[in-house]
């Protein structure tokens, strides 16, 4: 029981985590200042919650690991979060259609976790929603402006679009996790949160002119169970290279 | 047309402040943009609780050039300021 509440904070802490490392790939090589500080401004908020998430995932675990053990002595198969994240960030486009995809989710989750039976949870999530709301504005406005605007940005965005949908099915899946908090009002069930995601997302196709690719399109998982894409690697090499190769290191 | 954003000038009203304040310009293609941009840029601290952005290229300024003719007559003209009436004890903060 624990440990599905252990399970569920790394799920949570990782898919801050890791998206915000990829946002910090783009410091300093946005296509304009204001771009560069805005992604810059969302891998804070990301980072701030991962570390909310991770040090009650530390402490509900009792084994005393910190936030920061929990994000640089891990290897990737003991990582939790969603494959979505973790995907390379590509053109700007392809990093903004992502952005879209987890912000619309994220929203719609942390809504329903501000209602979770654990104080905690819902205290977390209650602080991290006006962060989010705010990406959210952001990202729907660009992809709009991106959809609706060139033919180029167009097929850009939707290439992009195209190429992550398979990536989306794993923010509502489902196992025995979730079930079991779930029984216990700790997390309602995600897969509720699918319809009110998809009426959204065709709103906000519509008014930018793009194609909602097919919904029952087949679906990759396996991120919360450990199962990563070949990107996990070198992306925990770069963000764990300083506590590896000198671990405890300190400012 | 241009490759660059239009240049935008973005106003500040802080916590403590009535009034909004200049505090820099930046790019973007239309007022929503603009307004995105200064939350993102110029709001990190808590510096404010509103935000104004105008077109640079629609602020009408007067020229450093014209200086002189501008200000300058008004430094001979003491009586213009309110110093020279005497003040109640009893009215406060004036």
């Amino acid at each position: 029981m624990l440990d599905d509440k252990f399970e569920y904070l790394l799920r949570l802490g990782d898919t801050g985590l890791v998206l915000s490392q990829r946002l910090c790939e783009w410091v300093g090589k946005g296509p304009a200042l204001e771009e560069d500080m805005a992604l810059a401004n969302t891998a804070l908020d990301l980072i701030g919650q991962a570390r909310m998430w991770l040090s009650y995932a530390g402490e509900v675990e009792g084994l005393g690991r910190d936030e920061n053990t929990l994000a640089y002595r891990r290897d990737a198969h003991a990582y939790r979060n969603l494959l979505l994240v973790e995907q390379a960030n590509g053109s700007y486009a392809d990093t903004l259609a992502r952005q879209y995809l987890f912000d619309s989710w994220h929203l719609l989750l942390l809504q329903t976790l501000t209602r979770s039976a654990d104080e905690r949870i819902a205290a977390i999530a209650e602080k991290a929603i006006k962060e989010v709301a705010y990406h959210l504005r952001r990202s729907r406005d660009l992809i709009v402006r991106l959809g609706d605007g060139s033919q180029e940005s167009r097929r850009l965005i939707q290439d992009a679009f195209d190429e992550l949908w398979m990536y989306t099915g794993e923010l509502f899946a489902t196992d025995a996790v979730d079930a079991v908090l779930d029984a216990q009002r700790i997390v309602a069930d995600a897969s509720q949160l699918r319809e009110p995601w998809l009426a959204q997302l065709r709103e906000t196709f519509a008014e930018a002119t793009l194609t909602l690719p097919d919904p029952d399109a087949w679906m990759q998982t396996g991120g919360k169970q450990g199962r990563h894409s070949e990107h996990m690697g070198y992306l925990l090499a770069e963000m764990q290279f300083l506590q590896r190769a000198y671990p405890g290191a300190q400012w | 047309m241009s490759k660059q954003w239009p240049l935008w000038e973005v106003f500040i009203r802080s916590q403590h402040g009535l009034a909004h304040k200049h505090v820099g310009s930046l790019h973007a293609s239309d007022a929503q943009m603009a307004i995105n941009h200064a939350r993102d840029v110029y709001t990190r601290r808590n510096e404010g609780v509103g935000i104004w952005v105008v077109k640079a290229a629609d602020i009408a300024s007067s020229s450093p050039g014209d200086k002189g003719p501008l200000f300058d007559p008004s430094n001979s003209k003491v009586y213009r300021h309110p110093t020279f009436f005497p003040m109640p004890e009893e009215v406060k903060n004036l």
